[in-house]
């Protein structure tokens, strides 16, 4: 329990519980466009521009994001919404990764942490980059929520304004991209697809309202990441594992749906 | 002296691969309520689909005064799946204001939508496009799902619709349209146009 307070992991923690929450609420407009499978294909699209990178003796964090922005290139080019695209991601990444992983000992190393975490090594190239997402997405979320949430609503109605669609897409594809590379390369690939996915799935179910689902799949991800970090600590457990199984644990939550109706 | 209209179709012939409406001439102007009626696949939907961009122009032209602002309705874009909204953010979402909504739907505004009815929700969704600042409402097929409340309601919203906008409202409900519209463009089954007067 005593390395729970060492400061060598104050900033893994961090880092961590950063992209943990960023990432959980990037999942709740995922899920409003019924894309909440792009954080396993980002992800692995990440891992094997992160492979791909360090072969080519480039940085993988940032041979990573590069991979996620390129991934955003073809889906806009494709101009395909939906989980389908992602679904290819993942076919198209898992294989490059594992391909690449093979060519090195540093590469599988690479790819390993990616598949497994390794928060505990997250260092200042992490931390910087998970607060340059969390800066990101404070700053453009905010403005690209009405114009996703009247995507879903009010097809139609932006374009009969001369209000062009593909920035809107484009910028919230690639922030979710950014979002899930560093995400994924600070906790591992399922760590960051539970968190995309489990906090929004409950808050859909449950919240009353859509700030105040954005208020539950940032409180639950802050509250399922502490609890994987404080568990993994004092049990000596694998960090991401923990994770991935408590997210899972958040399920029973949607119950309260049932209570919420029988009130109403 | 004669008011320019807000909305203008001058022969367009419109469609996706091909053409499958027109071609179609009709103006609207300010104070009216125009209707665009039609038996199934006629090519309606494509008439507000071309002004949306979903839809091709293959002839034609289409006028809009300038600066005139629409609001879009399309037709049952949200089916009730779940989504955590309630009725009054739906309305910030469209810069709506929602002192439009009749006094018996404004209870409906702290409510999520997918915890509605199909013709709550189908209200709400038609009041925050008619709240809409823009001068021109688009609607297309309002009345799927109304009651006879939510149906009389909304044709009283119509009919006392601000004199400086129009309305565009696309349905297969005759009865509907002839209370509602000033006018009615009538659709054959090959997307040609019958004129008429409401």
């Amino acid at each position: 329990m005593d390395l729970l307070f060492d400061p060598l992991f104050r900033l893994p923690f961090f880092a961590g519980l950063v992209a943990a929450t960023v990432a959980a609420v990037i999942g709740l407009y995922l899920r409003l466009r019924a894309e909440w499978l792009a954080a396993l294909g980002f992800a692995h699209v990440a891992g094997a521009g992160g492979v791909a990178g360090l072969l080519l003796g480039a940085t993988p964090l940032l041979a990573a994001l590069g991979a996620s922005a390129l991934a955003v290139a073809v889906k806009g080019a494709l101009q395909r919404t939906g989980n389908d695209v992602y679904a290819w991601l993942i076919l198209f990444g898992w294989a490059t990764m594992m391909v690449g992983a093979s060519f090195s000992h540093h590469a599988k190393m690479l790819g390993d942490t990616l598949l497994e975490g390794q928060l505990y090594f997250a260092g200042p190239p992490e931390l910087w980059a998970t607060l340059a997402v969390a800066g990101a997405t404070a700053l453009l979320l905010p403005l690209l929520s009405r114009r996703l949430l009247r995507q879903r609503l009010f097809p139609g109605h932006d374009a009969a304004n001369g209000l062009r669609a593909w920035p809107v897409t484009v910028g919230f594809d690639l922030l979710a991209a950014a979002t899930i590379a560093v995400s994924a390369l600070v906790m591992g690939v399922m760590a960051a697809f539970a968190l995309v996915f489990m906090p929004a799935w409950v808050a859909f179910g449950v919240a009353g309202g859509w700030r105040r689902a954005v208020a539950w799949t940032a409180g639950l991800a802050g509250g399922v990441y502490t609890g994987a970090y404080v568990a993994a600590m004092a049990a000596d457990l694998p960090f991401a594992p923990v994770l991935v199984g408590l997210a899972a644990l958040l399920a029973p939550l949607r119950l309260l749906r049932r209570f919420q109706a029988g009130a109403a | 002296m004669t008011t320019p209209p807000l909305l203008a179709f001058d022969q367009l012939r419109a469609g996706y691969a091909e053409p499958v409406v027109g071609p179609l001439s009709f103006q609207l102007r300010a104070g009216e309520v125009v209707g665009l009626a039609g038996p199934n696949g006629s090519g309606k939907s494509t008439v507000f689909n071309v002004l949306t961009g979903s839809a091709r122009r293959f002839a034609g032209r289409i006028h809009r005064l300038d600066g005139a602002g629409i609001a879009c309705q399309a037709q049952t874009p949200y089916q009730g799946g779940e989504l955590p909204l309630r009725g009054d953010e739906l309305f910030r979402i469209m810069g709506s204001d929602p002192k439009v909504l009749p006094q018996a739907l404004s209870v409906l505004l702290p409510r999520r939508l997918d915890r509605l009815s199909g013709g709550q929700r189908q209200s709400l969704v038609v009041w925050s496009a008619l709240g809409h600042p823009g001068a021109i409402v688009l609607l297309d097929e309002p009345t799927n799902n109304l009651d006879a409340q939510g149906r009389a309601l909304l044709i009283e919203g119509l009919q006392h619709l601000a004199p400086h906008r129009a309305a565009l409202v696309i349905s297969h409900d005759d009865a509907f349209l002839d209370q509602v519209c000033h006018r009615a463009v009538h659709l054959t089954p090959d997307g040609a146009p019958q004129p008429e007067a409401a």
